[in-house]
């Protein structure tokens, strides 16, 4: 176990004093088969108390230590010492506004997932007198990669549409609607297209696969884009040629 | 104790003529997008050679002739790259937006792209051979 | 919030993108080939007049060059806007109104063959 100094630049933002945010150096010394995060933590305990960032399981499942590691979106839990040279950059994840040092303001993110219905929506009610659904291994694995998304944000930072479009849903958000869409117990596609199938829902979306690239968790929102487009595009040939054929 | 908070977030600007600039995924993908200027001009000259083939056989030939200015090459070679660029990016992606699911497991992405690409290699080689290339 | 329009011109994207990945390659080679003064035989006035006077050939070259444009039209609608040039609603009239003009067109030329 074998320790050196390592070099960060940390982009630092304090709302009450500073009128835009800079880089402040660190050097810390910390043993090789570190992460960033654990490099934050010593420099929190150690040398600048006031450094503020989110974090919490230290094993990528929470979603909390996304932050831009030399320009790329990254879990900080995840990213080992080990596989960077020279200084290090840490900055917040971009496209959010910045709070204060590495911490987003991602009410915007938040308000999105709600407005897609990310909960099943049955065709018909069902009571518990009645039983469960009933699902078999192919009807599961069909929307299975889509649960996988721990809402770490990193692939709104990486994607260029949402960085030139605010008001673009986004991939987490319209690859969470597709994980119910895809549920075989699911009812709720109508009223979820009402909000993705609108020019601020998948139609930004000019399948960079950025998002996919970064996902650390490799949901591949970036597929199930392109997936909700061909749908959406189906609907509409129903809808505008054929409207008889509509329930 | 009534300290109010004071939010000032601060937000950052993203360039909005060279963001693609700042990262080789981006550059890629904008590589991907202008491939459409090639494919567009050149259909726009397929365009033009059906025109002057309606006209007759005097306009066609000189249209013909016209393929042959050191600038039509040049454009021909780029076009091409870039044509070719198109094509690898699009089959590489085909999986992705139609997944197939037989039983419970998913067809390999390879194995459809793999059959794009098989298909464009005898669809190719069949139109090649059919005009008389070779 | 409305549900968008844009199926319409994606859908044409899609499968003017799909025609262009498969055949416009190989008719790049063709044409490159006439450039470099060896041209395939099927360029010949009296082999493509022939073609193009069939209706085989008269409906894949206009399902090639109209698809091929819509495809083209959409993509570079979005790469202008990639570019910074924000005016989308411009722009798409612009490029979808050119897509269009060059449908007649090819209808017209085919159907003079």
């Amino acid at each position: 176990m074998s320790e050196r100094v390592f070099e960060f630049e940390v982009l630092r933002y304090n709302p009450e004093k500073d009128s835009e945010p800079h880089f402040q150096r660190y050097s810390v010394s910390c043993p090789e088969e570190w992460v960033v995060l654990d490099a934050l933590n010593r420099i929190k305990e150690t040398i600048d108390p006031t450094l503020s960032y989110r974090w919490s399981c230290h094993m990528a499942v929470c979603g909390s230590c996304g932050m831009m590691i030399n320009g790329e979106p990254k879990l900080s839990c995840k990213s080992f010492l080990r596989n960077y040279e020279g200084v290090i950059r840490v900055e917040p994840l971009t496209h959010f506004p910045i709070e204060r040092d590495l911490v987003t303001v991602i009410d915007d993110f938040v308000g999105k997932l709600k407005r897609v219905k990310p909960y099943l929506i049955p065709k018909q009610d069902k009571p518990v007198s009645e039983g469960e659904f009933l699902q078999s291994p192919a009807e599961l694995k069909k929307y299975k990669q889509y649960t996988l998304c721990i809402n770490c944000m990193l692939c709104y930072a990486a994607c260029p549409e949402y960085g030139l479009i605010p008001k673009f849903i986004g991939p987490a958000a319209i690859a969470l609607a597709h994980r119910y869409n895809e549920d075989s117990r699911d009812g709720g596609r109508d009223e979820r297209q009402e909000e993705i199938a609108t020019n601020e829902g998948v139609w930004e979306c000019s399948f960079v696969g950025a998002c996919s690239e970064v996902c650390p968790e490799h949901v591949d929102p970036a597929s199930a884009l392109q997936q909700v487009k061909i749908k959406s595009t189906l609907d509409w040939a129903q809808e505008h040629l054929m409207p008889w054929t509509k329930k | 104790m009534d300290e109010k908070m004071s939010r000032n977030p601060y937000t950052r600007v993203v360039p909005k003529t060279h963001w693609f600039l700042r990262h080789p995924r981006y550059m890629r993908y904008m590589c991907r997008e202008v491939t459409c200027i090639f494919i567009g001009i050149y259909t726009v000259m397929l365009l033009v050679g059906l025109q002057r083939l309606s006209e007759g056989r005097a306009a066609y030939e000189a249209f013909l002739q016209g393929l042959r200015e050191p600038a039509s090459i040049v454009f021909h070679v780029l076009a091409l790259g870039f044509a070719v660029y198109h094509t690898v990016t699009w089959f590489n992606v085909t999986p992705k937006a139609l997944p197939v699911q037989i039983g419970e497991e998913f067809v390999p992405g390879a194995a459809i792209a793999g059959a794009h690409y098989a298909i464009w290699a005898v669809l190719s080689l069949l139109i090649l051979v059919l005009a008389g290339a070779f | 919030m409305a549900k968008s329009n844009k199926p319409i011109v994606w859908g044409l994207f899609a499968a003017g993108g799909t025609v262009t990945a498969f055949v416009t390659p190989v008719l790049i080679v063709l044409t490159l080939l006439a450039a470099l003064g060896h041209a395939p035989a099927m360029l010949s006035y009296d082999k493509l007049h022939s073609f193009g006077a069939h209706w085989f050939g008269k409906v894949s070259l206009f399902v090639v060059v109209s698809l091929s444009l819509w495809g083209c039209a959409h993509r570079l609608r979005i790469t202008c806007y990639d570019f910074g040039l924000r005016a989308d609603l411009l722009v798409a009239v612009v490029v979808y109104a050119a897509a269009f003009a060059g449908t007649v067109a090819t209808a017209v030329y085919l159907a003079a063959l």
